[in-house]
């Protein structure tokens, strides 16, 4: 409780410095917008809904990006890390397309797929992908040996191995991953709509910057941390939930 | 003598192109027959009950279950190993249900069967708990039970109570004695402590020290049971057996020790 006043208190203090800087000219409010006048346009924008309809279309670029993301990142990671000649022989192609800078893909899905919703989930994808896979992937090779003995002897046969040891090993990597999956989900959707699109919160951003309304833009970052807030805390319940198995997770103590 | 429930015949193991960690080993385990190995560290003792396992394959000779050659999975025993193999995402009851529900038990059943399991290690209480909660010997119990649970008619075990105190440990030996004798099944036992291995065995055999180990030694411990565990060693019959294999091992734990530091120097 003390910890969170200190935090509110921070919070406020630096809100506080930035009205101070740019009400008295040291900061030029063109360039810094001013904290009650981005506090306006958030009103506005609450107010009049306008604003959930380009969060909305945000958040379900978001969600499926995600979603598929993982999936396709779970499978593949999952079955290269079982079959190390078929990673043997991927291995060179996987570390080209993580090394390659995938934003710069934005304009070619935008071509492919049209400046909708698609675009951006493809873009999204494709940063979700890689995290996911190469955790799963990882996870899968670092199994503990010993555990793979045991549950042989105990009579798993292939596939009962990869439901019961590989697979469940491998999804404490996925959750570690996933923190950082949602956040380039995230990035995925508004990059997208950033660069080209009709509705969503970087399309926002992007009218603000167009008219130079620099209040608007900070509004937009403000909306946008804030989801991003809220989908790392889902990401956190959920692995409670699943990681309660965990030594010092919070489900542990029965 | 009875039935032959394991052998290893002339039995060599190299990993790579290393020196062989076994060579030509011969040794037989009778099928109600509790036997002790005992032997350096690092002799390969783990190793040969692998190999019994069936996990590694021989480089050279063969191994037998009840008289036909082991290829793969040895389906006829059970493994307690050295280190931690519990799946740490399941808790006890689950862990022991495990191998209830790899042999197609189902759930419902293979649940009860594994209360009743932990039941007979003393750790009821513990079901719900998942191995990061439980204490060193109590792992070791639930994996005890985990291999029981399947009542396989051969029984390796490594080590299995070298991390515990000095009570606990005779609690549990005793205590296996005790589940050992209601229904004796061949037990592969490795140890480190010699009068471990003769409290508990029928047989108690010295390896070599590595490489090219092989089985040097070989003592009947005709000490009579009921045993327990913590008297027995107090009896003169068992100070006599002890001084004639320490003989033995310690010529072999010298040699162990001796090579460890040319290597290291
Ligand atoms: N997978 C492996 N690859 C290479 N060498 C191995 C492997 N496993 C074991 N060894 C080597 O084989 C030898 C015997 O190992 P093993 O684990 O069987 O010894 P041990 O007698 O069980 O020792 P301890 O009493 O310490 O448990 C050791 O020298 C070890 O370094
Ligand atoms: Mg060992």
């Amino acid at each position: 409780m003390k910890l969170f006043i200190a935090r509110a208190g921070l919070l406020l203090a630096l809100l506080a410095l930035w009205y101070g800087l740019t009400e008295h000219g040291l900061l030029p409010p063109f360039f810094f917008g001013r904290p009650q006048l981005v506090g306006e346009v958030l009103v506005r924008w609450i107010g009049s809904g306008m604003i959930f309809r380009h969060l909305g279309v945000t958040l379900l670029e978001t969600t499926l990006a995600f979603v598929i993301g993982i999936a396709l990142g779970v499978s593949s990671g999952l079955w290269l890390g079982l079959s190390p000649r078929v990673a043997a022989l991927l291995d060179p192609f996987i570390k080209a397309c993580n090394a390659m800078p995938r934003v710069v893909l934005a304009p070619i899905f935008a071509t492919w797929f049209g400046l909708g919703i698609a675009s951006k989930v493809a873009l999204g994808i494709t940063l979700v992908f890689f995290v996911v896979f190469f955790n799963v992937y990882q996870g899968v090779k670092d199994v503990n040996p010993l555990l793979v003995a045991n549950a042989r002897m105990l009579g798993a046969t292939p596939r009962a191995l990869v439901r019961h040891v590989y697979w469940p090993s491998a999804m404490s990597w996925v959750f570690s991953s996933l923190h950082t999956a949602v956040g380039m989900a995230f990035v995925g959707a508004v990059v997208g709509e950033y660069l080209g699109s009709a509705q969503g919160v970087g399309y926002l951003i992007l009218q603000a910057e167009g008219s130079f309304d620099i209040n608007a833009v900070f509004a937009g970052i403000v909306i946008l941390t804030v989801c991003a807030l809220a989908l790392d805390a889902m990401v956190t319940l959920a692995e409670q939930r699943f990681l309660k198995w965990r030594p010092g997770s919070a489900g542990a103590n029965t | 003598m009875s039935e032959i429930a394991l052998q290893w015949k002339g039995v060599t193991l190299a990993f790579g192109e290393a020196a062989p960690v076994l060579q030509a080993a011969n040794l037989r385990v009778a099928a109600h027959e509790f036997l002790c190995i005992v032997g350096p560290t690092g002799c390969g003792k783990s190793t040969l009950l692998n190999l019994a396992a069936g996990l590694l394959a021989p480089s050279a000779g063969l191994i037998e279950v009840f008289g036909k050659p082991l290829a793969g999975i040895n389906r006829r025993a059970g493994y307690l190993f050295q280190g931690d193999a519990l799946l740490p995402w399941r808790n006890a009851r689950e862990n022991v249900a495990a191998g209830l529900i790899f042999h197609g038990r189902p759930r419902a059943i293979a649940r009860a069967e594994a209360d009743e399991w932990l039941g007979r290690v003393g750790l009821s209480a513990a079901a719900e708990r998942y191995p990061h909660q439980l204490s060193g010997g109590m792992k070791k119990r639930v994996a005890l039970a985990q291999m029981l649970a399947l009542k396989p008619e051969i029984l390796l075990m490594d080590e299995p109570f070298s991390a515990l105190d000095v009570q606990t440990r005779s609690l549990m030996e005793n205590e296996l004695l005790a589940l050992w004798s209601a229904k004796r099944r061949a037990v592969v036992f490795i140890t480190h402590d010699l009068e471990e291995a003769i409290a508990l065995g029928d047989r108690v055999v010295v390896m070599s020290a590595g490489p090219a180990s092989r089985p040097v030694g070989e003592f009947v411990i005709d000490l009579p049971r009921p045993r327990d565990v913590a008297e027995i060693r107090m009896t003169p019959a068992f100070v006599d057996l002890h001084r004639e294999i320490w003989q033995l091992l310690k010529g072999e734990v010298q040699k162990a020790y001796a090579a460890g530091v040319e290597a290291r120097t």
